[in-house]
């Protein structure tokens, strides 16, 4: 088998791993770095369940490879919380029923972290735009939006009007 | 207070929330092997070879098995509603001599790596010489094979006098209707791992869901295994609705793979096989016509409709069809009923239920067939719907049918007082005044209406085992299984409601053959219901031994004490004992480690939750585009455990019921080469389509059946979504484009506009 030696930092730690180049950079992160939180919908690049941060910008984990991260700096959804305190976001989804299975979740997760990250403020309209890039089947989406609305009111990054 | 009626948070989010969850591609067995499945590329043909030479000499391919190596095997059972005209188009696991839909399993790679059984699976090649392909149920019968037509069976239901309802009928409605095949897609796709111990002869698979318990029966006749050398674990479950969990030849393929290559094997779908091979649902073409009278009251009903099942006939044999004749009557009197459900099979994936199943259906057609009866006589569609419900004296209201094998009597409602509080709670005059100001402007906006009813509690039993350890923290172990609904914090409330405690300090163990006998599992919004009431039994017997040796203690009057805040306690706090002395008490009486009840509920007949559905759309005359401006739910569910999780349950039913009113639909060439492969193509909502959802729950007509009051919750979202939107749409364009089919896609609403006339 062609593999390569890689180091992968996720969540500010450093893996080093023996990784075919074909893999995918979500099988990479499940199966050689042992984190299976970043769970695949579909493979295809339309689900988002496998959403994950990338340098700043959220990325499909199904249409990258492993081999591509290198040097990057990857954030999952295990490295939300800190220690036994949940992030904000993840507190809010918590409080407000924004997960029923779970399986779209840590891709939500992600997602709206960098939203939430952003230095824009975030209106309605901009909510469900961003949050449209992700499926979910089990919460008709309502309390997804309600849950990131509430971490971004507590953030102070809510606005009732379009972003400036 | 945590118990029944409070909105707590739900017992199963942290670990999900942390990407803790354990679902089937997080479960890895030491030394497994993977498995990947070759499916058929072409509808319907005869395999006359299988090459998979090529294949099996890839570095790191285990074994490679087809057709002929699972021979001796017989082909997967019905779990509910079998019948004998059903059996000769059971599904075998891997393809026997011919092949009837595009991805039906004709063999299977293990290899050590899942992509090198990937690459594997594209090597084998099937030479498969093409057989005449069907696509149309309601068409010509053809041959299933040298001795079977394509259509099985007829499943008839009737009451009344149907030919003298048409004979004394003022006017007559008739309509063709059809709903396109969708169906659940869970966002997890399937997956399972198992793994064979020869030293004891046992087999345990994981990533089992919905059923455990029967399937557990049904892969141990398949591989002649003794039930206790088979344990099936559930772990976390990404979403059910309806298709996951039951039992599919991959479920088989993995066990058996176990046992003869002596390896744990692991399978996990990809979504393009998901969307292929896992079971579809709805696609249904129904010709319903409606004798009435001068004053818009229905004489009686004809519906003769064609169920396109697929290319077999899998674990839900009748169910679909059966349901959709037996509830289509709705809310309504009817007095006559007459329906006949023509079961096809086709060369497409095969179908099973999918959530509200044959009720999303035949809500559509019954409401649209109560649409045009008000057109007819020219009446509100409300006043026509008023004049035809059934009363509230009335209830228990006997149907005179059945479904699901049980006979159908409607428990409790009140129909029109839940339309009235519905009427009120969304201002309705003031809302289809305002519509009307604002089609006089232009727009093409419009509102529609849905009844529904509903059923849960399916029976036949639930079993409980609930143990309280001498800390005063209750396990409840349990043959539902959890499909991501929120089962646990349910049944933790409601075993703390009974109990005294908070449902914090209950643990709920479900979907583990291992812990509990039998166990129905979840589906047919049956859990609440049955689980439920199964909970109450046993804790009152853990109650009663409570309470006495409480009334020992304290010397009172058992009858003086209650358990709360957990201790047994007189009426204002005191005296009271708190609940672990009082355990340690009863402990030390019993020399026991813990006390433990037991408790069966046995029920016959459903509980039947009922609701409306109403529909604001605008239509874009341009483009055929419908936007969902807001979608409304009311529904009596008679009593709720958890008022945000039975919101939950509506918000998600009614994307779904969305999703199949306006995008989703399986689409087919006339070659049977299916067209919706990808989550692209097979387009579902998100919250970019999403309308606010705005629910009204009441508790007007609690159950008689079982001891809690409650209905289930789990699909009336979905069911009156298409109905309702049709009925929007219908009146967004003025009823010049009547809506006869779902999914309503802006190329079809085009079209149809198009023809009327539409600009």
């Amino acid at each position: 088998m062609n593999t390569r030696h890689i180091t992968l930092n996720v969540n500010g730690t450093d893996h080093a791993i023996e990784v075919e180049p074909r893999r995918t950079l979500a099988d990479t992160l499940r199966d050689q770095c042992g984190l299976t939180g970043t769970h695949l919908g579909c493979e295809h690049g339309v689900c988002g369940a496998c959403t994950i941060i990338v340098d700043d910008a959220p990325v499909r984990a199904c249409l990258m490879f492993g081999v591509q991260a290198e040097g990057r700096l990857i954030r999952t959804v295990e490295g939300l919380a800190d220690g036994q305190t949940l992030s904000p976001l993840q507190q809010s989804f918590w409080d407000n029923h924004g997960l029923q299975c779970g399986f779209c979740t840590p891709g939500f997760l992600m997602l709206a972290t960098w939203l939430l990250e952003r230095e824009t403020m975030i209106d309605e309209a901009e909510l469900r735009h961003v949050l449209s890039s992700n499926l979910c089947r089990c919460t008709g989406y309502q309390n997804i939006l309600k849950a990131v609305r509430e971490a971004a009111k507590g953030l102070g990054k809510w606005t009732e009007s379009a972003p400036a | 207070m945590d118990g029944i009626g409070a909105s707590v948070r739900r017992i199963e989010d942290p670990p999900l929330l942390r990407g803790e969850g354990r679902f089937a591609a997080d479960i890895d067995l030491p030394g497994q092997l993977h498995m990947r499945v070759v499916r058929a590329g072409m509808a319907h043909g005869r395999i006359l070879s299988i090459d998979t030479a090529a294949a099996a000499a890839i570095p790191g391919v285990v074994a490679i098995w087809t057709g002929a190596d699972v021979a001796s095997l017989p082909p997967i059972g019905f779990r509910m509603m079998g019948l004998t005209a059903l059996e000769p188009y059971r599904q075998p696991i891997l393809a026997q001599r011919v092949v009837r839909y595009v991805g039906e399993p004709l063999a299977v790679v293990f290899a050590e790596d899942p992509y090198v059984a990937e690459d594997a699976e594209e090597l084998v090649y099937a030479d498969i010489e093409a057989l005449p392909v069907i696509i149309r149920a309601a068409g010509p019968i053809g041959d299933f094979d040298a001795a079977h037509g394509t259509e099985p069976t007829i499943i008839r239901k009737a009451y009344g006098d149907i030919a003298a309802a048409f004979a004394a009928a003022e006017h007559v409605v008739e309509l063709e209707l059809a709903v396109g095949r969708h169906t659940g897609v869970p966002l997890e796709t399937r997956g399972a791992s198992a793994a064979y111990d020869a030293a004891t002869g046992r087999l345990a698979m994981h990533g089992a869901a919905k059923v455990p318990h029967t399937n557990r029966i049904a892969i141990a006749r398949m591989l002649d295994l003794s039930l206790d050398q088979l344990h099936l674990h559930e772990g976390h479950v990404g979403g059910g609705f309806g298709i996951r969990g039951e039992l599919y030849p991959e479920d088989v393929l993995v066990c058996l793979a176990a046992m003869r290559l002596g390896r744990p094997v692991k399978w996990i779908e990809d979504r393009r096989e998901h969307l292929m091979a896992a079971n579809h649902s709805r696609d249904q073409l129904h010709r319903i016509r409606a004798a009435i009278d001068a004053r818009g009251f229905v004489l009686g009903v004809e519906d003769e409709f064609w169920v396109d099942q697929g290319a077999y006939v899998r674990t839900h044999a009748s169910t679909v069809p059966d349901l959709a004749a037996g509830m289509l009557p709705g809310p309504y009197l009817f007095p006559a009923y007459a329906a006949a459900a023509h079961v096809r099979l086709t060369n497409k994936t095969p179908a099973g239920t999918y959530r509200a199943p044959g009720r999303f259906e035949g809500t559509f057609v019954r409401e649209r067939l109560i649409d045009a009866i008000a057109e007819r006589v020219g009446l509100d569609p409300i006043a026509v719907r008023r004049i035809n419900l059934i009363p509230p004296e009335s209830m228990p209201f006997d149907r005179g049918l059945d479904a699901l094998g049980t006979p159908l009597v409607y428990d409790s409602g009140d129909y029109a007082l839940l339309l009235d509080k519905f009427l009120r709670h969304l201002d309705y005059e003031m809302l289809q005044a305002s519509l009307a100001t604002r089609r006089a402007a232009g727009e093409h906006v419009g509102l529609g209406l849905a009844f529904f009813v509903e059923k849960s509690g399916l029976g036949p039993f639930d079993d409980v085992r609930l143990e309280l350890d001498a800390g005063g923290r209750a396990v409840l172990v349990t043959g539902a299984a959890s499909v991501g609904q929120g089962v646990e914090t349910s049944l933790a409330q409601i075993t703390g409601e009974m109990l005294g405690i908070s449902y914090l300090d209950v643990t709920v163990v479900h979907g583990q053959t291992d812990r509990i006998a039998r166990g129905m599992g979840a589906f047919a919004t049956r859990v609440t219901v049955m689980t439920g009431t199964a909970i109450v039994l046993a804790a009152e017997k853990l109650r009663a031994r409570l309470l006495a040796k409480a009334a020992e203690l304290l010397q009172q009057p058992v009858s003086a004490l209650v358990l709360r805040d957990g201790a047994a306690q007189a009426e204002g706090g005191s005296p009271s004992i708190a609940l672990p002395a009082l355990i340690a008490a009863c402990l030390a009486e019993e020399d026991a480690p813990r006390m433990v009840a037991e408790a069966t509920f046995e029920s016959g007949h459903m509980t039947y939750p009922y609701g409306i559905h109403l529909a604001i759309a605008r239509v874009d005359a341009e483009t055929g585009g419908v936007v969902l401006e807001r979608l409304a739910v009311a529904y009596d569910i008679g009593r709720t455990v958890n008022p945000m999780l039975v919101e939950g349950q509506i918000h998600g039913g009614a994307a779904q019921g969305i999703g199949g009113a306006l995008m989703e639909e399986f689409l087919y060439d006339e070659d049977g080469q299916p067209l919706c492969t990808n989550l692209a193509d097979y387009v579902m909502p998100t919250s970019g389509e999403m309308p606010p959802i705005d629910i009204l729950l009441t508790e007007d007509a609690p159950s008689g059946i079982g001891r809690l009051g409650v209905k289930g919750a789990g699909e009336g979202g979905t069911t009156a979504a298409g109905a309702a939107i049709a009925a929007a749409v219908d009146a967004a364009l003025g009823g010049r484009v009547p809506i006869t089919q779902l999914p309503i896609t802006p190329s079809r609403l085009h079209a149809a506009m198009k023809q009327a006339g539409f600009e």
